[in-house]
């Protein structure tokens, strides 16, 4: 559903992205998983048609970013890291003004933003003004916008930042329940996220690919890795464990 | 056009749900109001002279004396108020990122442009059409000529899209509206001016400069003639300030 292949951007000199290549299968949700600063958003940016890429090919649920955009924008669901939200709307007015923009028939319009404030968990907040409501609650209006044309492709820039714990179990769970039919790609710097939410991830560091797969593949590679790497198997298998549950970076980096 | 619509209408909305519209439009009224009371007090004291002495009674014209004026006055309010109308349309939405959902929709980087200037001349237009309330005195305590002061509101409403337009790009460089509203109204200006220099230059430069300023256009239709030049002097300097933010908002993304 989702292809990229040897994926660069640069923005000037910096270069974000160097050559990026991974498959997410239909059905999935697949993480995105990186440090801070590692060409998560970009990817995403770069997937959603939102800024092009300096070379490379990617297509998302069939359709070529670069050439085919806006009938790829028509398909897909995207939630930025910022939440892009107008604070003087109400969370119902917003909604469906986004299912306008999105191009929704008017006669389908009322029905798709009833059906994502029912998915969302929205109902007591639906009149309220954006600016008026709680960090959770805009997180889930954020969600929301971007399953108003009920995407084939969801993509989700960390959906979870800025969130208290509560919240945290209740956004995955929505996220969990969205699965189905769709495919679901989300950007974390949380290992434990991933490994709670995600059936595979694609794991990025400096805008370089560290590993990809099925959350089953990854294990068993690091597994070698750390047999490799480590002569007592029993200080290797304490490592992987307390590797897999603290947050992040460091373990990313083991992959260099 | 339905994304056009889908815009404008947003922008409407949130001009009208926030106080901008109504502070611009009340604060912009009292202006116009009192310059239209100063103009017909002063043409009152006119006529009572003129009553007395028929010499000026030939001069005696409420076109020249009320309205020539008071175009004047009001293209000169919405050289500074247009800058505050239009400085939030693309700066506020690159300041709170709201950019990467429109961007992200499947609707054109034009359509966007195109929608947000419409919310604006209906904007524009309210304020226009509110001041129509002031003629509709001199009508029922004189008698004006009607065709002049309508070409007068024509060229009015024609400078303001242009003004906004001019607002609109610079509003798409900047995430700052204080910035955006400075530039434009340095900007427009310096437009108004630019025959100034026209004095000092010579042959071509010398047309070129005039044909550039509003000052030249607007002279005009203060007096209500309203010529074709003025009309595609305007329609393509709002023209042209469209299409520089589209080439600003495109040249971003792909940088």
């Amino acid at each position: 559903m989702i292809e990229v292949e040897n994926l660069l951007k640069k923005y000037g000199e910096l270069v974000a992205i160097k050559g990026l290549s991974f498959n997410v299968e239909k059905g999935k949700i697949w993480g995105l998983l990186g440090p801070n600063a590692a060409g998560k958003t970009t990817t995403m940016r770069i997937l959603t048609g939102y800024l092009p890429a300096t070379d490379g090919r990617a297509s998302v649920a069939g359709f070529d970013v670069f050439k085919e955009a806006n009938a790829l924008k028509k398909t897909i669901g995207y939630l930025p890291e910022t939440l892009p939200l107008y604070p003087e709307m109400t969370v119902y007015s917003f909604l469906d003004f986004v299912a306008e923009i999105k191009q929704t028939p008017p006669s389908r319009r009322r029905e798709a933003v009833e059906k994502v404030i029912e998915t969302s968990g929205l109902k007591e907040v639906r009149g309220r003004l954006i600016k008026n409501i709680s960090r959770g609650f805009k997180q889930r209006v954020g969600i929301a916008q971007s399953l108003i044309n009920d995407p084939q492709v969801l993509i989700l820039d960390e959906p979870t930042i800025g969130l208290d714990p509560a919240q945290i179990i209740e956004i995955r769970k929505l996220i969990k329940s969205l699965k189905g039919e769709r495919t679901i790609l989300l950007s974390t710097h949380i290992l434990a996220e991933m490994t709670q939410t995600c059936d595979g991830a694609v794991i990025i560091n400096e805008g370089n690919l560290m590993a990809s797969g099925s959350l089953a593949e990854l294990t068993l590679e690091l597994r070698k890795y750390l047999r490799k790497t480590t002569s007592s198997p029993s200080s290797g298998a304490k490592e992987r464990t307390s590797g897999m549950s603290s947050p992040g970076s460091s373990w990313t980096r083991n992959w260099d | 056009m339905k994304n056009i619509w889908a815009i404008c209408k947003k922008e409407v909305k949130t001009y009208f749900t926030s106080p901008i519209a109504y502070v611009l439009i009340t604060v912009f009224l009292v202006l116009v109001g009192f310059f239209f009371y100063s103009l017909v007090w002063w043409f009152n004291n006119y006529s009572f002279q003129a009553a007395r002495d028929p010499a000026y009674l030939q001069q005696l014209n409420i076109n020249q004396m009320v309205f020539s004026p008071l175009f004047h006055n009001i293209s000169i309010i919405l050289l500074l108020t247009i800058p505050l109308l239009t400085m939030r349309l693309f700066a506020e939405e690159k300041k709170r990122q709201t950019d990467e959902l429109l961007y992200t929709s499947p609707i054109s980087v034009g359509q966007i442009i195109i929608g947000k200037y419409a919310a604006s001349l209906f904007v524009l237009l309210v304020m226009l059409l509110l001041t129509g309330i002031l003629s509709i005195f001199t009508f029922a305590y004189g008698n004006p000529e009607f065709v002049p002061i309508l070409n007068g509101y024509l060229g009015l409403f024609l400078m303001g899209a242009a003004f906004i337009a001019v607002g609109i790009f610079f509003s798409s460089l900047t995430e700052n509206q204080v910035v955006a509203a400075m530039l434009t109204f340095g900007a427009l200006l310096l437009f108004w001016i630019l025959n100034w220099a026209a004095g000092s230059a010579s042959g071509m430069w010398q047309d070129v400069l005039n044909y550039l300023s509003f000052f030249q256009h607007f002279d005009d239709l203060t007096r209500g003639i309203l010529d074709t030049t003025d009309i595609v002097y305007y329609a393509s300097f709002s023209f042209f300030g469209l299409f520089l933010t589209h080439s600003v908002i495109q040249s971003r993304r792909w940088r």
